[in-house]
């Protein structure tokens, strides 16, 4: 007797393991699908999870849900040495087919991510702007074309940091 | 108040090169004040650029865009004197706006 009260007592709580296991599956399925609807229907929101992410591989995948391959297609113009952080000159242009976003991430930085930019119907495969470097750091150009992620990586060095900017 | 926005917009040949220079603090939330404060972030997250009434090229930025933001791009289709639009919103819910014409 004592002995089935314990064993329904098992059953019950791995039950309702499986239950709150079943739960979490389905909802990080369900956010997940969420996410690549947004992706493919390429709205104007701000991805603001991409931007909270430390490593760059976790900014890549949230920002695109997928990981990127290295490319010489990928031109990516930074300075070798920055004198000022608070302000680093950085272009990414590409010579590949059907560019539909160009993002940069500096690795260094709290957040990776620092600037993604959605290249529409009719917009060049290029983009010039300037950013903040805590520190010396490899600087990602990631490209997306034809629906692929390709990459180019260069390290600037960092003489005076740009948290101060 | 004038606007926080500067652009300069050449069109040659079918291609159009859009200069936008904003003024923006872009604090980032990781630097102090002289009494030792973390300054709150405060930064652009997203530019939008239309032309013909359609959006033709959109900047999201994070914290670590540098203050008084630069961009430079081009695009295909503008012709002299069209209008570029150019609109920013930043993490409070600040914008500004600025219709230039393409020269």
């Amino acid at each position: 007797m004592k002995s089935s009260i314990w064993n329904d007592a098992t059953v019950s709580r791995r039950s309702v393991l499986q239950g709150i296991a079943a739960v979490a599956v389905v909802g990080f399925t369900g956010i997940r699908f969420g996410m690549s609807e947004a992706l493919a229907a390429a709205n104007d929101k701000y991805p603001e999870d991409a931007f909270k992410q430390k490593s760059e591989a976790d900014a890549i995948k949230s920002l695109y849900g997928k990981t990127a391959e290295k490319s010489d297609k990928v031109k990516l113009d930074a300075p070798e040495i920055a004198e000022n952080g608070a302000v680093v000159p950085v272009a990414v242009s590409s010579s590949l087919p059907d560019v539909t976003s160009i993002a940069i991430l500096v690795t260094e930085n709290p957040n990776t991510l620092a600037a993604a930019y959605r290249i529409l119907p009719g917009a060049a495969p290029s983009v010039s702007n300037r950013l903040k470097m805590a520190k010396t750091s490899n600087v990602i150009a990631v490209v997306e074309a034809g629906g692929k992620l390709y990459s180019a990586t260069k390290e600037v060095k960092v003489t005076v940091g740009g948290c101060g900017g | 108040m004038a606007s926080t926005i500067r652009v300069r917009a050449t069109a040659s040949g079918d291609s159009t090169e859009v200069q936008a220079l904003i003024q923006h603090p872009m604090d980032s939330g990781f630097v102090k004040n002289a009494k030792g404060e973390l300054i709150p972030p405060h930064y652009i997250q997203q530019v939008v650029i239309e032309h013909g009434g359609k959006p033709v090229f959109i900047a999201d930025w994070g914290p670590a865009v540098s203050k008084d933001p630069y961009l430079k791009f081009a695009f295909k289709g503008g012709k002299k004197g069209d209008d570029l639009k150019v609109s920013w919103t930043d993490n409070k819910g600040a914008s500004d706006t600025l219709t230039a014409k393409i020269q």
